[in-house]
């Protein structure tokens, strides 16, 4: 038994998903691990997934809370559909709407090689600043983003450090002599 | 003028005239929380702004990979660190969630009761900023003198004014301190007064009024596509408060309102500030006689330490004090997410679990953040002097945002 | 001959060291203490000499002393001349205003007639409206040569804002003129024996208006847009440091002083006791004729004029401590829009009372 599989009926979000890419090869995985509601999607379907969130009535995912993005590099067994895909990077919205009272997390897996994924500042300008951060700390190219610049790090800086294959001990350029 | 003409007349270039480009920079007396504003004016109109953050980037989410689950806490005291003891709140209940420990009735009651201390101050400090920016030097001595007292309440429990590592993975580090109770009702005495003597200062104050009514004023709508969550969102008209949505710990048998505002405008995002003072304080007092007596921590060792004697006198209490000291907690695997409301808003932390004793992922969903990237959406074709009250109340704090 | 110029340095000397060594250092300590006990703290209390520390009066001492030591820069790419010359610019016309406010009546010493104050001019109103507005150089200029963008901001705020509130500040006072029948300080003064002739029964309306332009000109708070610390950091006055920036300093609370002075010429009577007239009070001491009865008389009337200036700078002190700033926009509304048609209503106002005898003519 994997440790997604909590069992118990889906809530109403997720059967309107279930529902909705029923027949497509859109949903990858979806659970409901300790109660939060999480589907795994093809990072070609993003503007797709996260468009019907945000518009359909039911859902009406109003606020996007979160973009994230974690690296997968030593850890894959965690999620078997990484293996499976040879994905590294998992790019995670957190949405919640305000109006019905409930979350969701999406999750898009992403190969090392391309990690690119349709930027969603459309649907929500909060996602401008959080898919920046991404960019800055993990490298992955939001596509259609008007302004994909580093936000936390100066604009010198070399390399993305929240990689797990960054050097914590790897010196930058400005600060003391280069390695 | 024709219509083409109209729409080919720059202003600008007509009267040979230039913006003055200038730089608000990291250290200002205003931007307090190193933010960086690159403003383009036309006199005093800002016609341009570019915020610039990450002046306080420490890299939290590379150390707290480093780090055991354990050793997070003085990590999460350091992102708002005005509310130290709710970021340790939420964490706690983050990884509790993922490991599925409930903590005690106790231990939940004082978490409560730290959290709404914290917030009462980070809310005291944010309005005494705004005065202090807006010239009002008095009010904000008051609300400092506030904020001290209940700091001192928080000091007497944790040992430290500021960064307060109280919580641990499954209860806390101690108990409330004896007479607890009565000095937090001495120093709620004293605060409402002090909030009477702001309030006659400043609520009803025309140059006050004439300086945050109307300024900066932001819709519902473009509040939740914008990613705002706590009193800057409520301020705009949407009754979204993570203590009533999603009830934690012992938020549902207390009794307390959730203050809305109207337009959105900073002085909506001041007067809920206000409001939530008294209410915070409301839930602390129905705390504090609804507290049960009894353990505050888990009794299990796998998870929280026990006493020291335990520790050293039982062989098995000391095999798990070993292995929770050198590889640290071993939280199960998967991922999840827990929202508290923080003095700012939602704060979210969403951690990703491999087994062993370390983090994959620390992730925390800083509730200025996204409140802050609409700065500019707020303050385009406004003058300087309402950038700096805007600022305020929209209250960016630099170890939150930055991390 | 030599007997009236050794008068007049005794007069300056006592109005100009009055002002610079006892007034400005005591204002900061003023400043520092009265805002203290408004918001429930001690203030600075710590410098000492020999472990006297007089409740906190030595630190404008220490803190001269500081001052004049610092390093005194001027930014690169700033004007010299004009950098150097923007806070004497400031000073002087503050000082040279006192030159005309007359601290006391006349006497008889020893055969001579000794009017306290320093230049007798018949048109002491108007002198001290012009000087006072030559003020606004100074900042201009210290905005400007400064070569930093903030200070700039700041300078262009303050000539505004000075500009804007001088017009209304000399139209307000207008009233005060036509009622005194005079533009000379000591003849406004003199006129105030009795207490109903003071100018605050008949001209409450212009001291309110007076006293809203004067903290305007003064650019203190709820004014001090132009040195907006939380917007500008410092306005104005960014660039400056050591005895220059004590010079800015000193300035604003001579001007303090000299608004508290002109308030109390104008509107409260200005030396004289309520209700005690000048010759009774020379009489009860022994008459015209002995010196000594009209030194008495002096030193009585001295220190009434400064304890009623003491008043007003506590009022003045207590209105910084306690409003907040008003916006820029909102300033130039209230000087334009608000006080200036106020102050020509006024005017109106008062002359038709004049005129129809509701007023009774001085």
């Amino acid at each position: 038994m994997n440790w997604w599989e909590t069992g118990g009926a889906d809530s109403p979000v997720m059967a309107r998903m279930k529902e909705r890419f029923a027949g497509t090869s859109t949903l990858i995985l979806t659970h409901a691990f300790k109660g939060d509601d999480t589907i795994v999607i093809q990072p070609a379907d993003v503007s797709l997934v996260l468009g019907f969130l945000k518009c359909d009535p039911a859902l009406a995912f109003d606020i996007l809370m979160d973009v994230t993005a974690v690296d997968y590099l030593n850890d894959a067994q965690i999620h078997p559909y990484l293996l499976t895909m040879g994905a590294r990077f998992e790019v995670v919205y957190h949405l919640y709407s305000e109006e019905k009272n409930h979350r969701i997390r999406v999750k898009a897996p992403l190969k090392a090689e391309e990690p690119d994924i349709n930027s969603v500042v459309s649907l929500w300008p909060s996602a401008d600043w959080f898919e920046r951060e991404a960019w800055d700390l993990y490298g992955i190219v939001f596509r259609g983003h008007p302004n994909l610049k580093r936000i936390l790090l100066y604009e010198k800086f070399v390399g993305h450090p929240l990689r797990k294959d960054y050097p914590k001990t790897k010196r930058q350029p400005l600060i003391g002599p280069v390695n | 003028m024709t219509e083409q003409a109209k729409r080919n007349y720059d202003f600008h270039k007509e009267h040979h005239t230039e913006l003055l480009t200038v730089n608000m920079g990291p250290s200002h007396p205003a931007t307090h929380g190193t933010v960086k504003f690159m403003l383009a004016l036309d006199g005093e109109t800002i016609e341009n702004i570019d915020v610039e953050v990450g002046y306080l980037h420490r890299g939290f989410e590379k150390e707290c990979e480093a780090q055991m689950w354990n050793g997070v806490f003085p990590y999460t005291d350091r992102l708002d660190y005005l509310t130290s003891v709710l970021n340790n709140v939420g964490y706690a209940m983050t990884v509790e969630k993922l490991i599925g420990i409930t903590t005690p009735e106790r231990c939940q009651y004082i978490r409560v009761i730290m959290s709404e201390l914290a917030r009462i101050g980070a809310h005291y400090t944010t309005l005494a900023a705004g005065a202090l920016e807006l010239g009002a030097l008095t009010a904000f001595i008051y609300f400092v003198e506030a904020r001290e007292m209940v700091w001192d309440l928080i000091e007497a429990t944790c040992g430290a004014r500021l960064t307060h590592n109280y919580v641990r993975i499954g209860g806390l580090t101690g108990d409330l301190p004896d007479g607890f109770a009565g000095n937090v009702k001495s120093v709620f005495a004293t605060c409402r007064k002090l909030w009477l003597d702001f309030d006659k200062l400043l609520t009803k104050n025309r140059i006050f009024l004439d300086r945050m009514r109307d300024v900066a004023a932001i819709s519902a709508a473009d509040a939740k596509a914008w990613g705002f969550t706590g009193p800057c969102l409520r301020a705009a008209g949407v009754p979204y408060d993570v203590r009533r949505a999603q009830p934690y710990l012992v938020y549902d048998r207390v009794d307390f309102e959730i203050p809305i505002g109207e337009t959105g405008d900073n002085y909506d995002r001041f007067q809920v500030r206000m409001e939530e003072l008294e209410q915070s304080m409301r839930i602390v007092e129905q705390c504090l006689t609804q507290i049960p007596d009894g353990p505050i921590n888990v009794n299990n060792p796998e998870w929280r330490q026990p006493s020291k004697d335990l520790s050293s006198t039982n062989i098995e209490y000391m095999i798990h004090h070993f292995k929770t000291v050198m590889e640290g907690v071993h939280v199960p695997v998967g991922e999840v997410y827990q929202a508290v409301e923080g003095a700012n808003g939602e704060l979210g932390y969403y951690i990703v679990s491999n087994g062993s004793g370390h983090p994959v992922k620390m992730r925390v969903r800083p509730p200025c953040f996204p409140i802050t990237s609409a700065l500019p959406l707020l303050i385009k074709g406004r003058l300087i002097a309402d950038l700096i009250p805007t600022f305020d109340m929209l209250n960016l704090i630099g170890g939150e945002c930055d991390r | 001959m030599t007997a009236a110029l050794v008068e007049t340095a005794l007069k300056i000397a006592f109005v100009f060291g009055l002002n610079l060594s006892v007034f400005a250092p005591i204002l900061g300590w003023v400043e520092r203490k009265q805002s203290a006990v408004m918001q429930d703290r001690i203030g600075a209390n710590r410098a000492d000499i020999l472990g006297f520390t007089i409740i906190g009066l030595f630190h404008t001492m220490s803190d001269t002393i500081k001052l004049v030591f610092k390093e005194d820069f001027i930014p690169r790419g700033a004007d010299r001349i004009m950098h150097t010359a923007a806070p004497a610019l400031a000073l002087i016309p503050a000082l040279v205003a006192f030159t005309v406010i007359p601290f006391g009546g006349k006497y008889m010493l020893w055969g001579h007639q000794v009017n306290l104050v320093v230049a007798d001019l018949d048109v002491g109103v108007l002198f001290v409206f012009a000087i006072s507005s030559l003020a606004a150089y100074g900042v201009v200029l210290a905005g400007w040569s400064s070569n930093n963008n903030w200070s700039f901001l700041g300078g262009l705020r303050a000539a505004a804002q000075m500009f804007s509130y001088e017009v209304a500040m000399g139209l307000t006072i207008m009233g005060l003129v036509m009622y005194y029948q005079s533009l000379s300080l000591v003849t406004i003064v003199a006129k105030q024996d009795s207490l109903l002739h003071w100018g605050i029964v008949w001209h409450w309306p212009a001291f309110i208006l007076y006293f809203t332009c004067a903290i305007a000109e003064n650019k203190r708070t709820p004014f001090d847009a132009p040195e907006a610390e939380s917007e500008l950091v410092a306005g104005y006055f960014t660039e400056y440091s050591g005895m220059k920036f004590i010079m800015f300093w000193m300035a604003e609370f001579v001007e303090v002083v000299t608004i508290a002075a002109l308030c109390v010429v104008m509107f409260f009577g200005g030396h004289h006791l309520p209700f005690i007239t000048d010759a009774g009070l020379i009489d009860a001491f022994g008459g015209t004729g002995s010196a000594i009865a009209n030194l008495l008389a002096m030193a009585i009337h001295i220190v009434t004029f400064i304890l009623k200036v003491i008043v007003l700078i506590f009022f003045q002190m207590t209105i910084r401590w306690t409003l907040p700033r008003f916006r820029y926009d909102h300033v130039m509304a209230l000087g334009w829009k608000m006080v200036l048609p106020a102050s020509l209503i006024w005017i109106f106002i008062v002359a038709v009372a004049l005129l129809t005898g509701a007023m009774p003519r001085l």
